[in-house]
């Protein structure tokens, strides 16, 4: 009764506001497990299970090997060679594919991004032939260049071929006008204005059509070496196939998975290295 | 008329005559001519929309699709509203970016020392604020050593206390260097603190060009820069 209005507006009891406290993230983060244990964690589970149900009989050998076998398979086919030489054939194809069709692209989508005449000629068509699946070459590949080394690192070229260029044709056509404009400013020409500014804007593009085209390229290996291969590790895949060694598959699969995981992990670390200037974000 | 920009040694360090721009038949100037004497610091005001920019990038040799007879320094430099400096290059490099030869340090290092951005040398732009940023963007015109400066709004985007300092590093390093100065702004207070002479345009020409003699530093409550202040700001069509 003895304030007056304006006291009590401008001064509400505590109750009245519902606060939070920040605590810091960085005190928070550290407290926590560790991010590779969390990340091993559910594999290391999915692996136990998968080794439970072969053991209890549930998965029989002929459906699924255990992980148990699997890792007996791999370790006899480490000791005969078989393992080594089907994994540097089939490097040696994908590295093959990669730089032929890398090289295709980054001529093509240099071509097509810097000069209007180049575009017309190169991008129409290339959109085009980006819809047709590459897989459906297969045939016209064997056709054209038989069973050996050829048509397989022509498919996995073509399918890194695309995604390189759209991302670098895109990368390039994506350069902020108002920096060309600075670098006319600062006198430099037109192949400095590449050098400098163009090419190096379009770089983290290019760095996601690169991570795209290992995918595919792996993609169009696994398909290039099942349908017609004696060698590599395909060959081995489908050979296993026929006597239902599951065992050998699932090595074969693993196998793939981690040359994977390494080719991803040579982007980023190419992504770490060049695009260090990013203001990136890393999340949470 | 034919188009293109001459040049050759004259007395001015601009001279135009007769400029016109057009935009899709809409001409945004109109027959404008306009002396700098070298070392002058020009201010150029006008409405937004009015054409400073246009003209200064004509100035600046980035755009030629022009009526009119326009000749400038072979060494000028540009400092935009925002610093445009290259991401993917370090500080030292976007300095010395376009002089030929191979990127020189030391010279990158002493235009930055100018502008008291020696400790930002080997940093990537992203970590530099506002005006950090826009620091390194006039050390990289000063390094060029030009004979006009051509500045469009470059304090306009910074906070009001960055601005007052970047606004007397600009006066100071346009004494030391004695470089020609245009400088587009909207701030009249601005104009009045830095140039020797303000324009103002309107209608596509230079339809107000008046000295300011008041000695340097200026002082905001001289009733001298007061008068021009309030004329200007007639000028503009603030009352
Ligand atoms: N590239 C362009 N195409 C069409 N119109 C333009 C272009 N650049 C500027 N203009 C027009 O010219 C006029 C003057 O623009 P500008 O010089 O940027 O004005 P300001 O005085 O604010 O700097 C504006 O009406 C703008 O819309
Ligand atoms: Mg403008």
């Amino acid at each position: 009764m003895t304030t007056t209005p304006e006291r009590a507006r401008v001064q509400p009891p505590p109750s009245a506001v519902d606060t939070v406290t920040l605590t810091s993230e960085t005190a928070r983060k550290g407290d926590r497990l560790p991010r590779w244990v969390l990340k091993t964690i559910s594999p290391i589970v999915l692996i136990a299970l998968w080794q439970l149900l072969s053991s209890v009989g549930v998965l029989e050998d002929d459906t699924l090997a255990s992980p148990w076998t699997v890792v007996q398979t791999a370790a006899g086919m480490w000791a005969d060679g078989s393992l080594q030489s089907a994994v540097i054939t089939s490097v040696i194809r994908v590295l093959a594919g990669l730089g032929v069709g890398l090289v295709a692209a980054v001529v093509l989508a240099t071509l097509a991004g810097l000069f209007r005449r180049g575009e017309d000629i190169i991008d129409a068509p290339m959109q085009m032939l980006r819809t047709v699946p590459v897989i459906g070459l297969i045939p016209l590949l064997i056709i054209w260049f038989g069973i050996n080394e050829e048509p397989k690192i022509i498919l996995v070229g073509l399918a890194v071929t695309f995604p390189l260029y759209m991302n670098l044709y895109g990368g390039i056509r994506n350069v902020d006008a108002s920096l060309i404009e600075a670098a006319r400013t600062l006198g430099l020409g037109w192949f400095g204005q590449v050098r400098h500014v163009i090419l190096p804007s379009a770089m983290p593009q290019f760095l996601i059509g690169l991570r795209y085209a290992l995918g595919t390229a792996w993609l169009a290996l696994v398909f290039g070496e099942t349908i017609n291969a004696t060698s590599g590790i395909g060959y081995e895949m489908n050979k296993a196939r026929e006597f239902f060694a599951t065992d050998i598959i699932v090595v074969c699969l693993a196998l793939y998975a981690i040359l994977g995981l390494v080719a991803d992990m040579i982007v980023r670390g190419l992504e770490r290295g060049l695009l260090s200037w990013r203001p990136a974000f890393s999340g949470k | 008329m034919a188009t293109g920009v001459q040049r050759e040694v004259t007395p001015k360090a601009v001279s135009v005559r007769g400029l016109t721009r057009r935009f899709d038949d809409r001409a945004v100037i109109e027959d404008l001519d306009l002396d700098i004497e070298p070392g002058q610091f020009v201010a150029l005001l006008g409405a937004s929309g009015c054409g400073k920019s246009t003209l200064l990038r004509i100035l600046a040799d980035l755009d030629r699709d022009v009526s009119g007879e326009v000749t400038v320094p072979r060494k000028r430099a540009v400092g935009f509203q925002a610093p445009r400096l290259m991401p993917w290059k370090k500080v030292w490099r976007n300095v010395v970016l376009g002089l030929p030869g191979k990127p020189n340090r030391e010279r990158a290092v002493a235009a930055l020392t100018e502008v008291g951005l020696v400790h930002r040398v080997d940093v990537w732009p992203k970590v530099l604020s506002g005006g950090e940023a826009q620091r390194a963007a006039l050390a990289r015109a000063l390094v060029r050593e030009p004979d006009l400066l051509l500045l469009d709004e470059p304090f306009s985007a910074l906070d009001a206390l960055t601005r007052i300092t970047a606004r007397g590093l600009v006066d100071e390093v346009w004494q030391r260097h004695g470089c020609a100065v245009l400088l587009v702004t909207h701030d009249v207070e601005e104009a009045l603190a830095l140039a020797d002479r303000v324009l103002v345009m309107q209608d596509g020409k230079i339809g107000y060009d008046a000295p300011v003699d008041l000695d340097r530093p200026r002082d905001v409550t001289d009733p001298e820069f007061q008068r021009l202040r309030a004329e200007l700001l007639a000028r503009l069509g603030v009352h």
